[in-house]
């Protein structure tokens, strides 16, 4: 039997405010246990949650983003569950509405492009930590987390294989660090995703029986996690057995997913809408204003890219793929003139030399600038490819501006025919073997004797010059 | 509905209260009190009426994104049963 993924994705992102959800505490990351912690946020009794303006304020930003409604009154709900790491017994969420509500986003597969939608966005606080190593047979519990700003992001099941999962989830870290609503730190749990995978027989209408797969920290995680779930569902129901409803946990040591709980003990929350809160209201002005302050979105940039400096559309996908690589690329581009040049460069040499270095673009040594003017001069025809990367080395290691380290080193490409011509006489009569052979038929010949001029220009000849040259003076 | 005193004293039970019979009782009348004005309200006919978000028309009140505590977890975490190394101590809770 053939079998259809179906995929849709939770996404917890953290709300990059100075200040907690419901109260003055600070929210950065790091800082010693429950130091961060105030009245508000451990629950103590008579204490009353006020909202964070710039928590709200992210929210609108991601609904504008995406294209979403906002509701103009939203409300707050109360979730209830016990753990003791949710000092109040209940999280502060939002059910029947939701600040945002629908949306959409465009993702890119391969070279196919989707459209995701999103069923909604809603505020609520983070719950505290709990550390299970032991103490005495206790857990500890650090309370520096509770109450900091999520945006609980909900996708529409619409994803049929787990690299459009991972699409979507990076499309999706994407925009929330471009709009600086969240840092999109993985590792510090700023952007954490649920997966509700389940299978059906291709061309059934309704739904397989799901199950949610909790906390994934890592677009790899994310891929294997379902691909392992995905395995393991079609695997159970080609034996005769069923799905049931339940919440799984990957373990990345194993690759394997395992039952946290069933259905059977799911919770019941119990919703209600908090009598602590009143109805938030968003008014027109608000919504404009930060309308206006919004950055040009990847998808405008990516289509502009195209258009500015006729690179591909995925070129242009790979450009926008973080707001400081675009904005790089666009420096190094006007600095030149060259988009489709500038955009080899960055995604080419640059980007590997990173990488290896283990930095990212803000931390380049070569500035946008400096890479722009490397470009221009390869473009004029003062530096080729090769001797382009001796440049960029130079650049790289801090040895001055592009100009400076062309005369320094000698690396202008020689333009001189006269000069360039001699050098040929000198090779041709050096190697009357691969001329004869060549003159036979050999293409290799011609190869060999070409390298030889480059060498003996200590790599400065041009390569196409050397080319019609020496074919010229071998006919 | 109205309440028998056997549910009166499991929901006690429940909330972790001591209760005796007498206490029991009167609870049980004040607890079908306000059940009786539950079914009063229930029997206005309501269709056609949106439900409001609140009681009263008004919204929330909104403070700016500042940190405005400190740290106070020594007095926080002075009249906790249990702390070790500024963590709060719980009995385990494996899931």
């Amino acid at each position: 039997m053939k079998w259809e993924t179906v995929i849709g994705l939770e996404v917890h992102t953290q709300l990059a405010t100075k200040s907690k959800i419901f109260s003055g505490s600070s929210t950065a990351f790091g800082a010693a246990p429950n130091t961060q912690a105030s009245a508000v946020d451990i629950a103590l009794p008579g204490v009353l949650p006020v909202l964070n303006k710039g928590a709200v304020e992210c929210a609108i930003k991601f609904g504008l983003a995406i294209g979403a409604t906002l509701n103009r009154i939203n409300i707050f709900d109360r979730k209830n569950y016990f753990y003791p790491d949710l000092p109040k017994g209940y999280q502060i969420s939002q059910l029947a509405r939701p600040i945002v509500e629908g949306g959409a986003l465009r993702i890119q597969v391969g070279d196919s492009e989707r459209t995701i939608n999103l069923t909604r966005a809603h505020m609520e606080e983070d719950a505290g930590k709990s550390l299970h190593e032991d103490f005495h047979g206790m857990t500890g519990i650090d309370l520096n987390r509770a109450g900091t700003p999520l945006l609980e992001i909900v996708s529409e099941p619409e994803m049929r294989s787990s690299a459009e999962a991972v699409a979507y989830a990076r499309a999706l870290h994407t925009l929330v660090t471009w709009i600086g609503i969240c840092d999109g730190n993985m590792q510090e749990g700023s952007f954490r995703v649920d997966a509700n995978v389940s299978v059906r027989p291709v061309g059934q209408a309704e739904f397989g029986t799901r199950r949610e797969i909790k906390n994934l920290n890592s677009f790899r995680f994310l891929q294997q996690a379902i691909d392992y779930e995905v395995r393991w569902q079609i695997e159970t129901l080609e034996d005769g057995g069923r799905i049931e409803q339940a919440t799984v946990l990957f373990d990345p040591d194993t690759g394997e997913t395992r039952m946290m709980r069933s259905k059977e003990d799911a919770h019941d929350y119990r919703y209600f809408p908090d009598p602590d809160l009143l109805p938030v209201k968003l008014d027109e002005d608000w919504i404009e204003a930060v309308r206006a302050a919004l950055p040009e979105l990847p998808a405008a940039m990516q289509a502009r890219f195209q258009a500015d400096y006729s690179v591909s559309a995925y070129d242009a996908g790979v450009l926008t793929g973080s707001r400081a690589l675009a904005d790089y690329f666009e420096a190094a581009a006007k600095a030149c003139g060259q988009g489709k040049l500038a955009a080899n460069w960055v995604m080419g040499e640059l980007s590997a030399t990173l990488n290896k270095a283990e930095l990212d673009i803000t931390q380049s040594p070569v500035s946008a600038v400096q890479l722009g003017a490397l470009v221009a001069r390869i473009h004029d025809g003062t530096l080729s490819g090769k001797l382009a990367k001796q440049v960029f080395e130079g650049l790289w290691e801090g040895a001055g501006e592009v100009d400076a380290i062309i005369e320094a080193r000698g690396l202008r490409q020689m333009s001189d025919a006269g000069e360039l011509e001699k050098i040929i006489d000198d090779v041709l009569a050096a190697n009357p073997k691969s001329v004869e052979e060549f003159r036979a038929g050999k293409e290799k010949a011609f190869n060999a004797l070409i390298g030889q001029v480059m060498r003996a220009s200590k790599g400065t000849a041009n390569p196409a010059q050397v080319n019609d040259l020496l074919k010229a003076r071998l006919q | 509905m109205s309440l028998s005193p056997d549910d009166v004293k499991r929901i006690a039970r429940l909330a972790r209260i001591e209760i005796d019979d007498v206490q029991a009782q009167a609870t049980q009348g004040q607890l079908n009190t306000i059940f009786d004005l539950i079914a009063t309200m229930q029997a206005v006919d309501t269709s056609g009426i949106a439900p409001m978000a609140h009681a009263q028309e008004v919204t929330q009140r909104l403070r700016a994104d500042i940190v405005t505590e400190t740290d106070r977890h020594a007095a926080f975490q002075a009249v906790a049963p249990a702390v070790e190394n500024d963590l709060y101590l719980v009995p385990k809770v494996i899931e």
